[in-house]
C-alpha cells in the first residue's frame, strides 16, 4: 500500500515538471438532459486539438450538468486553483450569463462554442469574450429572411417562454416582413405539443416558425407529422442537428432549416473536418461539433503568434482570426461575435441516415444587431 | 375560438390526463401500500421508453416494443424493490428520498452508457398512424385516440383487479394494516414485490406509449413524475380512484390553461404582453389547482389518511 502511494505521488510530481504551456479549460454540458451538444463541442474541439499535434495545450475538462450553480463553481475552480489562461466550452446561454462576465474580468480570455446571449454582444460585450459560433438571433433572423423569400405571408411561430426563446421570436420578426397568424410560448421543457398544434391547425397560417431545442424539438416534429396538418416548417438548425434528426425520422423530411454549417460545405477544411471526425468517432459530425472545432483552430492560430501571458497581443491574434474555419471565410465583427453566411438548408435522407443539404444562402455576411451597442 | 378546436383541447387534455393516470396510479399504490416515496419511478417510466424504442428498433414491431417495455420495467422494478428498496420499508422519509434519488442518477448514467446520450427513435406503428375524421369533422390523430382508450382500459383493469380479486383485497389490506395481513399468513414481502412490480410495469407502459410521440432521452422520466407527484396529492395518496380522477384534472387544467388563458388575457392587454403573462399563469395553473384542492381538502380528494 505504502509502495503505491509513493508511486502515485512520485508520479504526480513528474506530472507536474512536464506542465503544459496553454492551460484551456472547459466547462460544458456532458450529462443530463442535453448532453449531447456538449458532447459534441467538446470531441470537435479535442479533435482539433489532437490534429495540431501540439502537446503544449492542457485542456481540463468538467461538466456543468446544464447547472449555472455548478458552472460558477467550475469556473472559480479553473481560475483561482487550476489557473486557466482561456476558458470555453459553455453551450447554454443562461449558463453563458453566470460564468463569462466574471471570468473575462480575471483576465481570462472565453471563446464561446455555442451560447451567444445578447447581453455578451451588445452592452456587455468584452474584449477579452469572443464568441466563434453565432449570436443568438441569428439563426431565426435567418429563418425570417427565408420566409420572405419563400413568399410566407402568415406565419405562426411558436418557442419557449425563456430568454432564448423570446430573443429566438424576436429575431425572426425582425427580419420577417409578413403578418403573423398566432404567437404563442410554450413551457421550457414541454414535450406535448398536441394543445399549439390544434391552434396552429385553427389558424389559417401559410407557415410555421419554431424553435424549440433538443428532445423539445423531436417531440413538436414527430406530433405535428402526425396530426395531418401539412402546414410548411422553417427553423434554425438546432431543432435538426445530426445528434437528434434520427430520433426525429421521416417526419423531418423536407423541412427548411437555417444553419450557418453544413456537412455538404464546399471547403477543403470543411470536407477534411467531416471525414475526420467520422473516423474519429464513428459517427457524423453537428453544427456543434463544427463549432468546437472551430473554436479550437482559432485558439490553435492565435497561439501561433502569441502567448495568452501577453494578453494584447494574443487578442489580437484572436481577433485576426487566421484559421482554416469549417464554414469559409471567417471574421469577427467589432463586438467579437462572426459576421457570417447563414445558409437553408433542407432535412434529406441519404441512404438510412438522416442529415442536411444546403439549398440557398439565407443571409449573407449577416452581422448581430447588437454590436452597435458594444462600447469595448 | 371554434367549438372544434375546443373539443379538439378537451380531447388533448384526456389524452395527456390518462398517460398521466398510468404514472401516478403506480405511485400511489407503492405509496398507499409500503408507505414509500419512491423518486426512482420516473426511471422506470425512462426504461419501459428505451426498452420499446431498442426492441422495435431491432424488430420492427411496435407491438413486441411495449411488451419489451412492460416486461423491462417491471423486472426493473423487482430488482430495485428486492435490492435497496425492502431495506428502506422501516426507514424515515428522508432515507428513502435520498436513496431512490440516487436510484435516479444510477438508472440515467447507466442508460446513457448503454445506449449513448443521443435521443433514440420510437415511431408510432403504421396502423395508427395519421388524423381520422371524427364525427363533427374533427380531425384528431388515430395515435391519441388510442392512448385515451388504452388509459382508460387499463384503469378499469386496475379497479377490477383491485375490488374483485384476491390479490386486490391483499393489497387494500396491507395499506391498512401490514401486521395483521402478515400475521394472516400472507407473504408481505413478495405482495411488495409484486405491487411494486405492478406499479413500475405500468410506469414502463407510459413511456413506451408516450415516447412514441416525444423523445425517447435520458431524463425523460423527471417531469412527468413531478406531475405525478400532484396528480396523487390531489387525489389523496394511496387512492387508485384518486389518482384517476386527479391526472384528469391535471391533464384537463395544464391542456386548457394553456390555451384559452392567453385568450382571456388578449380581452385586456396586447396580443405578445397577453401571451407572455397568460403562458407564465398557465404553467402555475396546475400547482395553484393543487393548492386550492389541499385548503378544500387537506387529504386530497379521496384520501383516508391524514
Amino acid at each position: 500500500m505504502k509502495k503505491l502511494v509513493l508511486a502515485t505521488a512520485a508520479a504526480a510530481l513528474c506530472a507536474t515538471t512536464v506542465m503544459a504551456d496553454v492551460k484551456v479549460g472547459m466547462i460544458t454540458t456532458l450529462s443530463g438532459g442535453g448532453a449531447g451538444l456538449g458532447i459534441d463541442v467538446r470531441d470537435g474541439f479535442m479533435l482539433a486539438i489532437n490534429q495540431s499535434g501540439r502537446d503544449d495545450i492542457e485542456v481540463v475538462i468538467e461538466d456543468d450538468q446544464r447547472k449555472p450553480d455548478i458552472a460558477v463553481q467550475l469556473s472559480d475552480r479553473m481560475i483561482q486553483s487550476e489557473r486557466v489562461d482561456v476558458m470555453t466550452g459553455i453551450i447554454w446561454s443562461n449558463l453563458a450569463m453566470a460564468v463569462v462576465p466574471a471570468a473575462v474580468n480575471q483576465n481570462v480570455f472565453y471563446l464561446s462554442p455555442n451560447a451567444g446571449p445578447s447581453t455578451l454582444a451588445g452592452k456587455g460585450c468584452h474584449r477579452n469574450y469572443f464568441n466563434v459560433a453565432w449570436q443568438n438571433d441569428n439563426l431565426h433572423e435567418a429563418a425570417g429572411a427565408y420566409a420572405n423569400g419563400a413568399g410566407y405571408k402568415n406565419s405562426f411561430i411558436l418557442a419557449p417562454n425563456y430568454p432564448a426563446g423570446q430573443d429566438a421570436l424576436t429575431g425572426y420578426k425582425r427580419f420577417y416582413q409578413g403578418a403573423l397568424a398566432g404567437e404563442v410560448f410554450t413551457k421550457l421543457g414541454q414535450t406535448d405539443y398536441a394543445a399549439e398544434i390544434a391552434q396552429i391547425r385553427a389558424s389559417g397560417a401559410d407557415s410555421v416558425f419554431f424553435f424549440l431545442p433538443g428532445g423539445m424539438g423531436i417531440s413538436f416534429l414527430k406530433q405535428y407529422a402526425g396530426s395531418g396538418v401539412d402546414i410548411p416548417v422553417v427553423g434554425p438548425a438546432f431543432s435538426f442537428d445530426q445528434g437528434i434528426l434520427q430520433a426525429v425520422g421521416d417526419a423531418a423530411l423536407g423541412v427548411v432549416n437555417t444553419s450557418q454549417w453544413s456537412k455538404d460545405l464546399d471547403n477543403a477544411a470543411n470536407q477534411a473536418f467531416v471525414a475526420s471526425f467520422q473516423e474519429a468517432y464513428g459517427r457524423l459530425p453537428s453544427l456543434y461539433a463544427s463549432q468546437g472545432f472551430d473554436t479550437a483552430n482559432l485558439l490553435i492560430s492565435a497561439l501561433e503568434t502569441a502567448e495568452p501571458a501577453d494578453a494584447d497581443a494574443f487578442r489580437d491574434a484572436l481577433r485576426a482570426a487566421k484559421f482554416a474555419s469549417t464554414r469559409g471565410d471567417f471574421a469577427f465583427g467589432p463586438n467579437h461575435h462572426p459576421v457570417q453566411t447563414i445558409y437553408a438548408r433542407e432535412v434529406v435522407k441519404e441512404g438510412d441516415i438522416f442529415t442536411n443539404k444546403i439549398i440557398g444562402v439565407a443571409l449573407e455576411n449577416h452581422a448581430d444587431a447588437y454590436a452597435a451597442d458594444c462600447k469595448m | 375560438m371554434s367549438l372544434i378546436l375546443i373539443i379538439e383541447q378537451i380531447l388533448n387534455g384526456l389524452q395527456f390526463g390518462v398517460m398521466l393516470f398510468l404514472m401516478a396510479a403506480g405511485l400511489t399504490l407503492i405509496f398507499g401500500v409500503m408507505g414509500l416515496i419512491n423518486l426512482a419511478h420516473g426511471s422506470l417510466y425512462m426504461v419501459g421508453a428505451f426498452a420499446a424504442a431498442a426492441v422495435a428498433g431491432l424488430t420492427g414491431s411496435f407491438l413486441l416494443g411495449l411488451i419489451a417495455a412492460l416486461a423491462a420495467a417491471a423486472l426493473a422494478g423487482a430488482l430495485i424493490e428486492m435490492v435497496v428498496i425492502r431495506r428502506l420499508y422501516r426507514a424515515a422519509h428522508l432515507d428513502q428520498v435520498l436513496a431512490t434519488f440516487a436510484l435516479i442518477l444510477i438508472f440515467s448514467e447507466g442508460t446513457r452508457w448503454v445506449f449513448g446520450s443521443f435521443p433514440l427513435f420510437l415511431d408510432i406503428p403504421a396502423a395508427l398512424s395519421g388524423p381520422v375524421t371524427l364525427p363533427g369533422g374533427i380531425e384528431y390523430p388515430l395515435y391519441r385516440l388510442a392512448l385515451i382508450g388504452i388509459g382508460l382500459g387499463v384503469g378499469l383493469g386496475l379497479w377490477l383487479l383491485i375490488e374483485r380479486t384476491r390479490i386486490g383485497i391483499q393489497i387494500r389490506a396491507g395499506e391498512n394494516d401490514r401486521e395483521m395481513i402478515a400475521a394472516l399468513g400472507v407473504d408481505i414481502s413478495r405482495l411488495y414485490t409484486v405491487v411494486f412490480a405492478l406499479g413500475a410495469a405500468l410506469a414502463g407502459l407510459a413511456g413506451a406509449l408516450v415516447g412514441a410521440i416525444q423523445s425517447v432521452q435520458v431524463g425523460m422520466g423527471e417531469p412527468v413524475l413531478i406531475l405525478a407527484f400532484v396528480v396523487i396529492v390531489i387525489g389523496g395518496i394511496g387512492s387508485i380512484r384518486g389518482a384517476f380522477i386527479g391526472a384528469l384534472l391535471v391533464g384537463l387544467t395544464d391542456t386548457l390553461g394553456g390555451v384559452f388563458l392567453p385568450e382571456l388575457f388578449k380581452l385586456f392587454m396586447d396580443g405578445g404582453a397577453a401571451q407572455k403573462s397568460g403562458s407564465a399563469l398557465a404553467s402555475m395553473g396546475i400547482y395553484l389547482l393543487m393548492g386550492a384542492v389541499l385548503i378544500w381538502r387537506p387529504t386530497g380528494l379521496f384520501g383516508a389518511r391524514a
